[in-house]
């Protein structure tokens, strides 16, 4: 079914869908953030626990689409270990080139939904990545 | 008895937009619910209108402007005979929801205060619940809901209860659930909220495409819906109201238009159903959505509820045979709106409406401005696809090959 071979929907971004790394909640944990895309109502929450100053573990949670769990299972393998200060440096083509995928402008918010929370969790800024 | 073919529409040749391909395919539209595409004649209508008729209206008297507040009023009269309303309660709004707004703000003013209660349903789209919230928050007074049932329904009996209270000032619903499908029964609520003193809103933004709606006969107080659902150009809702409540109540917004005469103290206000249309008001759009009507009217509502229904019967059907699909509202075989709303195991509704939309099919994704109903149906969101008089059943069919191809790219089995 060559067809079926689809540019959004790889292999890895679905398998991240079905079986997420790092999905659940985190207790105890450090720091937390909780967002709803307000595009379809979907929820992702995250749990980070700090060492020193860096992220020591970390966990989401909630429900979307296969687009913005993948984006959070994937970061999440990139989020552990990394510097606090670095958290806030990251931007939307972080995000975008970790995921792979050509991401259109309507489910933008789907991919970046989960850095969004990381980085109000770690720095208390709640904008939109850009 | 006339056959199928007899009785089923063909009228997608009457749609310019279903020349286009999208992706390298057809058209498949099934988001009426959110905005229908327009025949020929509407778009044909406001060309010509704004092309040889364009004016300001109400307040020139050369022949030109003369021949633009015709246009303008006997679109008001045609919109007003296809509900069962009269022209001097019609009136013109940007759309379903500042009619909702009219209501609530100006209405609710007068007649809303601590120990009152707003009764709207679970069911309601943002549209017909956000206005109430923030108005009963200002007065003082209480919003309550009619609960949704198993079958997406509403209970008569939880409203005799709620009206026994005898607090309840209005009773808000919607005529067509945008989400749900469920057709309530609006003529037995306006009964019965009447004979507890109660005035009645009916959200219509679903039904008047596509059932016959008849104002007076239905026996409500208060009846929005908008043009661009019903077959017209976006800009344009129109609100019809009881004369005497219309009368009694203070402008939504004001300015020009919508005054007798004004000092520099004091305006006195306008007639109906000028009193409620502050500025310019939508003047081509009111005369595309005349076109609009009077082309529905031409179809016959009945036989477009015929079409649309057998088809929503089709599309439900076809939905049961595909595997881990759970449609929401009234089960096959009960009375629905043209409307399925549905989810698909392991596949995010979003995820569904973009690999559909891959294949030509339009469908809608979301929590359709309806979150509190999302909550009692336990789910984040739906796929919505909805009909319009232009479908058919290779529309239903495209539809559902659509969706067993996209659960072969989630790699779902069956």
């Amino acid at each position: 079914m060559a067809d079926l071979m689809d540019d959004l929907y790889r292999d890895y971004i679905l398998e991240h869908y079905k079986r997420p790394q790092n999905f659940g909640e985190l207790e105890p944990h450090d720091l937390e953030g909780l967002e709803h895309n307000p595009l379809c109502g979907d929820e992702l929450g995250v749990h980070i626990r700090v060492a020193g100053d860096r992220i020591e573990d970390i966990r989401f949670h909630g429900h979307g689409c296969a687009i913005s769990q993948a984006a959070a299972s994937i970061a999440s393998e990139e989020l552990k270990g990394m510097a606090l200060s670095d958290v806030g440096e990251l931007d939307a083509d972080w995000m975008i080139e970790l995921l792979g995928i050509p991401v259109s402008a309507t489910r933008r918010k789907c991919a970046l939904l989960n850095l969004k929370v990381v980085r109000g969790a770690v720095t208390g800024d709640n904008d939109w990545p850009t | 008895m006339p056959s199928v073919a007899e009785r089923r529409l063909a009228v997608r040749a009457d749609f310019p937009i279903f020349e286009r391909r999208v992706a390298g395919k057809p058209l498949v539209y099934l988001d009426s619910g959110a905005t229908s595409q327009k025949p020929r004649v509407v778009i044909d209508a406001l060309a010509a209108h704004l092309a040889e008729h364009n004016a300001n209206i109400h307040r020139s008297v050369y022949p030109l402007a003369q021949e633009a507040d015709a246009a303008f009023e006997s679109a008001r009269a045609r919109i007003a005979a296809f509900t069962g309303s009269d022209p001097k309660t019609t009136i013109f709004t940007k759309n379903a929801t500042e009619a909702i707004n009219l209501v609530a703000r100006s209405w609710g003013a007068a007649h809303l205060g601590p120990g009152d209660a707003v009764l709207i349903t679970q069911m309601e789209h943002h549209a017909n619940l956000v206005p109430w919230q923030q108005i009963c928050r200002e007065r003082g007074a209480e919003l309550r809901y009619l609960e949704v049932d198993e079958h997406g329904e509403l209970s008569l009996a939880q409203l005799d209860a709620e009206l026994a209270r005898g607090d309840v000032r209005i009773v808000a619903f919607a005529h067509v659930s945008n989400v749900l499908g469920t057709i309530n029964p609006v003529a037995e609520i306006a009964t019965r909220a009447r004979a507890a003193g109660a005035a009645t809103l009916v959200d219509g933004a679903q039904a008047v495409p596509q059932m016959p709606v008849d104002v007076e006969a239905l026996g409500v107080d208060f009846y929005a819906w908008t043009g661009h659902k019903a077959l017209g150009p976006t800009g344009i809702g129109v609100l019809h109201g009881r004369r005497e409540l219309l009368e009694a109540m203070d402008p939504f917004l004001t300015g020009g238009d919508m005054i007798a005469s004004v000092s520099q103290e004091e305006t006195t206000w306008n007639e109906l159903p000028f009193k409620f249309e502050a500025g310019t008001p939508p003047i081509a759009e009111a005369v595309g959505l005349g076109a609009a009507v009077e082309y529905l009217d031409k179809l016959g509502m009945q036989r477009v509820r015929e079409h649309e229904r057998e088809l929503t019967e089709l599309m439900l059907s076809r939905l049961a045979e595909v595997p881990g699909v759970r449609a929401v509202g009234p089960p096959a075989g009960r009375e629905r709106g043209a409307l399925v709303s549905f989810t698909v195991e392991g596949m995010h509704p979003h995820d569904i409406a973009e690999l559909l939309g891959r294949e030509g099919v339009c469908v809608r994704a979301g929590h359709h401005c309806a979150q509190p109903l999302m909550r009692c149906l336990g789910v984040a969101a739906t796929a919505r696809a909805s009909l319009g008089v232009y479908n058919d059943e290779s529309d239903v069919e495209a539809f559902v090959a659509a969706l067993a191809k996209g659960r072969e790219v989630f790699g779902l089995d069956g």
